[in-house]
């Protein structure tokens, strides 16, 4: 009886503290969204580092011979099946026993810039395969070399055939940018602990900003992949099905539209 | 001789595509290699222009020994233009690009000059309308008119033809063979695989009949398709010129 008499009191202060709560966040908002900067830059600089090395490693895998193909299936191998905290720890603890000194947002950029280079890679080397090989043999026949083939005919076919696979590879790394608050700098993850840590009330609703700002920044990534995926379109040069999908949930979205106005006419 | 292949072998695996194959090319000569599939007619084409490796024999192109092992064969290759069955244009690039990479990448020729060449190119294979279409826009006969556009672009001293309306539906295929037909009339050296009989009655200077990876007969059509030396050639091109018509002169 008594406890039943009490939780309705209980649950309204809950709802109070929530609202509390959000007009209590205000003042961290702006060290929150400067942090999240940080992580953008991070995002930029590994995804940069990844599409390098990812594109190199790829190279290698198909046109590398033996020697050079296995050094890059080695180096695949190890960046995907290394835990990514593991790979961070790495990186952040390894350097300086050699006398290099190296800062968290660095030691971020490069464990994570390799381990995207290895997933990158797949993306690529996945694209470079489904190219017939008919390109490449009407390329060397009227007189270019390998490498110009590659360079000339090759890759701009590979690259936006790898589009939508590094639409989504940006979406799975962004999120992991937050993993750089194991080695201590100030993205946006680290800033939201602190305010928690000093304001414990704060923790879910600090996580729950933290949560909508990576929602807003895939949002904001996947448009701007899908423009430059508009931008490069070339008929005949998509991948298979994908405009297909595109073009049928546009027409659906389009009868709700107008099934929405007929319901309010 | 512009071309003389001698005595070329190539073996994949225990199958033996080709088993001494040799002949020689005139300058502005048309030959048409004729025979059943898998007698090594393709194979030996891409034995040519050594996109595909000879086991044994050596090919000459003017005094250039192509199989030389350092013979300088892409500066060789942009001289032998080459026609695929399937067209193998370019597709990330338009018609026009496809017509003036070649100019571009392989001869060092500056944007203007090779733009302008390409289009006088397209504009003889009858295409100059479509030069800013993309392959998967054009149909399989404007492809392959595009992909000879592309060869002559690089003012080859040879075409090899492999089958270059096989892969095409029967009412694209005159398009392509006029083009061919004009080529061979303006003194273009070609060697052509095919089975269209019209064209070869139209234009060639020889048939060359293949099988079993040899030349089993080689003469001018009209000696040929009258009074072949062996039965098995009579044979072969009575039953090709009631399968594919001579329509396509």
């Amino acid at each position: 009886m008594a406890g039943s008499s009490l939780a309705v009191p209980s649950q309204l202060s809950e709802q109070e503290t929530l609202i509390q709560n959000i007009a209590r966040l205000a003042p961290f908002i702006p060290s929150l969204l400067r942090a999240s900067l940080i992580n953008i830059q991070l995002l930029i600089g590994l995804i940069a580092l990844g599409y390098v090395f990812g594109t190199l490693t790829a190279l290698l895998q198909v046109y590398g011979g033996k020697i050079l193909g296995t050094v890059a299936r080695i180096y695949e191998w190890i960046f995907r099946s290394v835990p990514a905290l593991v790979l961070l720890f790495l990186f952040y603890y390894g350097p300086p026993r050699f006398g290099i000194g190296i800062s968290g947002f660095a030691a971020a950029m490069f464990a994570l810039g390799f381990r995207s280079s290895a997933y990158q890679s797949q993306i690529f080397r996945g694209a470079i395969q489904s190219i017939p090989s008919g390109q490449m043999l009407a390329a060397r026949s009227m007189g270019m070399s390998r490498i110009q083939a590659i360079f000339s005919i090759i890759l701009p076919q590979a690259f936006r055939l790898s589009i939508p696979g590094w639409t989504n590879e940006f979406s799975s790394v962004i999120k992991d940018t937050t993993l750089a608050y194991a080695v201590g700098f100030n993205e946006v993850l680290r800033t939201a602990r602190i305010v928690y840590d000093t304001h414990y009330d704060l923790a879910m609703s600090v996580l729950i900003f933290v949560a909508l700002i990576f929602m807003v920044l895939t949002l904001a990534g996947n448009a701007l992949m899908g423009g430059v995926e508009r931008r490069f379109r070339i008929p005949g040069l998509q991948v298979p099905g994908h405009e297909k999908t595109r073009q049928s949930s546009r027409t659906s979205s389009d009868s709700w539209g107008l099934r929405l106005r007929n319901f309010w006419r | 001789m512009l071309l003389r292949v001698e005595d070329i072998h190539k073996q994949y695996g225990k199958d033996k595509v080709l088993c001494g194959v040799s002949f020689g090319m005139k300058k502005g000569e048309t030959k048409v290699i004729i025979g059943p599939s898998g007698t090594g007619k393709s194979t030996l084409l891409r034995c040519i222009n050594r996109l595909t490796p000879a086991d044994q024999g050596r090919v000459w192109l003017e005094e250039e020994e192509i199989t030389h092992t350092r013979a300088s064969i892409n500066k060789i290759r942009a001289q032998i233009g080459f026609v695929f069955q399937s067209f193998n244009l370019f597709a990330h690039l338009t018609a026009l690009g496809n017509v003036r990479i070649g100019p571009l990448k392989v001869k060092g020729m500056k944007k203007d000059a090779a733009t302008k060449l390409a289009m006088e190119e397209l504009e003889r294979v009858g295409l100059s309308d479509k030069a800013d279409a993309y392959p998967a826009e054009l149909s399989g006969g404007q492809q392959q008119r595009v992909s000879i556009a592309r060869a002559l672009a690089m003012f080859p001293k040879l075409i090899l033809f492999d089958e270059p309306t096989s892969a095409l539906d029967p009412e694209l295929i005159g398009e392509v063979l006029e083009v061919m037909v004009s080529l061979a009339k303006e003194g273009m050296t070609m060697l052509v695989v095919t089975h269209e009989m019209g064209f070869a009655r139209a234009v060639a200077d020889e048939i060359i009949f293949m099988e079993n990876g040899v030349i089993v007969e080689q003469g001018e059509p009209k000696q040929m398709f009258t009074n072949a030396v062996h039965a098995r050639t009579g044979e072969f091109l009575n039953k090709i010129s009631e399968l594919y018509g001579e329509t396509s002169e």
